[in-house]
């Protein structure tokens, strides 16, 4: 076992462990969202659960939180050593001839992630642990809807959304992909699950933006 | 045709590097990229100017001497050839040709296109074989029956020259598809096993040292692979470190 956990294969499994871990979150977290479309009740119902089941704070979303902090990390590493392997880069370099663009730039679509990332946690995390914890606010199993409205008012917010929802659908659109090939899974299936990935990288960010946009168009009238 | 070159030229490893225009006249379709070079190079030493450095042997597809970036890939723009294979016919009169060595940390230059490859040895050498004891009483291969698709995949990983034209065009000057391709050979035949715990991560361990680039599935390798190495080959290597990595 010496040296595997710094091997490059390695790094590259935890990468794509934690990847498709955040993969399967993202689809609880628009299957949740979008109850806001066609149940404003369920939406609430499901959100005060979320917010204040044991299992699921103290738990689950650190977890996540690991989750997250694990494929960024990751990624910033790999993505150092990468730009040493080739420290005098090529006068010409034509890397569309044989990659597309998604692939080859992955750490751009994950920065606008990561950024898209702290500005989700402040509009909605920072909020509810204020709300929970400094406020000490009594419970409220009504008020997750119209907050979550209020939030997609201005354009700006709708638009930053809509924008990292585009970058998250080309990171998936290779990442996902890609996370079983670092795996070692690369065999007659193969076919069928990358297109299986790709359809998951367009619905599930098209789901959020359609979330997005609907309660933009569609505001609480007082 | 007429042509503009624009060549990488470097003293050394230690010197920096300049691009350096040559115009050329007189090139013909039927002449490799090579022997381009070589109407070059006659020129240069006429007029009493340093050639212009580059690798080459066999000059016909097998030993994976040549090296050249033409044009920011790895080999020219045609595919399944190395640079001894490229036709100049694939340029047209008034083209500007860019000319670079393979740029990898683990490639350093000796002198203007030539890039020291022996990292791929190191690696070759950390467990790319198998023990046999060849003092006379040899087993013939052949009494071991391989399947069909076995031998057939094995065959084609075997295939790789090591011309290194894999961390050339990868973005992360990963060897991944070299090494890959150096495990699989031996990891589908039955005599390749009985090494291959040891096997893969020794040189997975030496590949790591000799400072590659990680590998992130672009593809890229296998484009522009002279020898069409599948990625395939990427995935079982990593298989095979994982199940070897449990073991021990």
């Amino acid at each position: 076992m010496s040296g595997f956990a710094s091997s490059s294969i390695a790094r590259k499994v935890v990468m794509a462990l934690s990847g498709l871990f955040l993969v399967l979150f993202l689809l609880l977290h628009v299957t949740i969202n979008f109850t806001s479309v066609v149940s404003p009740d369920t939406f609430n119902t499901m959100s005060h659960f979320m917010g204040y089941n044991g299992i699921v704070q103290f738990i689950m979303q650190p977890i996540l939180i690991a989750g997250v902090i694990v494929h960024f990390v990751m990624g910033f590493v790999l993505e150092v050593r990468n730009s040493k392997a080739r420290a005098v880069k090529y006068v010409q370099y034509k890397g569309s001839a044989n990659a597309p663009w998604v692939s080859r730039n992955m750490i751009i679509s994950g920065l606008v992630i990561l950024a898209f990332l702290g500005l989700h946690f402040y509009d909605f995390w920072v909020h509810e642990i204020a709300y929970k914890y400094v406020e000490a606010n009594p419970q409220d199993p009504t008020r997750y809807y119209a907050e979550t409205v209020e939030k997609f008012e201005p354009f700006w917010r709708t638009a930053i959304y809509v924008v990292s929802f585009v970058l998250l659908a080309l990171h998936l659109w290779h990442g996902f992909a890609s996370s079983f090939q670092s795996m070692g899974l690369n065999n007659k299936y193969s076919p069928g699950i990358r297109n299986f990935t790709r359809l998951y990288a367009i619905v599930v960010p098209l789901l959020f933006i359609f979330i997005a946009l609907y309660h933009h168009f569609n505001p609480i009238t007082h | 045709m007429k042509l503009l070159l624009k060549i990488w030229r470097q003293k050394d490893a230690k010197s920096p590097g300049k691009m350096v225009e040559y115009p050329i006249d007189g090139v013909e379709g039927d002449m490799s990229f090579l022997e381009m070079l070589d109407v070059l190079n006659m020129q240069l030493v006429e007029k009493g100017e340093d050639p212009v450095v580059f690798d080459h042997d066999c000059r016909e597809g097998i030993c994976g001497s040549c090296s050249l970036m033409i044009n920011g890939e790895p080999h020219g723009p045609d595919r399944l050839i190395t640079t001894c294979q490229l036709h100049m016919r694939k340029f047209s009169d008034g083209d500007t040709i860019v000319i670079e060595p393979f740029r990898a940390t683990a490639f350093p230059v000796i002198k203007d296109l030539m890039v020291d490859r022996s990292s791929f040895d190191r690696i070759q050498q950390a467990g790319g074989y198998i023990s046999v004891n060849t003092s006379g009483n040899t087993v013939d291969a052949n009494a071991i029956p391989i399947e069909k698709e076995a031998a057939d995949d094995a065959f084609n990983a075997a295939a790789c020259i090591g011309c290194g034209a894999c961390v050339a065009a990868c973005k992360n000057a990963s060897a991944m598809l070299f090494t890959s391709a150096k495990v699989s050979q031996f990891a589908l035949l039955p005599q390749g096993r009985v090494e291959a715990t040891e096997r893969v991560l020794n040189m997975v361990r030496q590949m790591d040292l000799e400072g590659f680039g990680n590998c992130t599935n672009t593809g890229a390798c296998e484009i522009e692979c002279p020898k069409g190495i599948s990625l395939e080959n990427i995935a079982r290597m990593n298989r095979e470190y994982l199940m070897a990595a449990t073991k021990g």
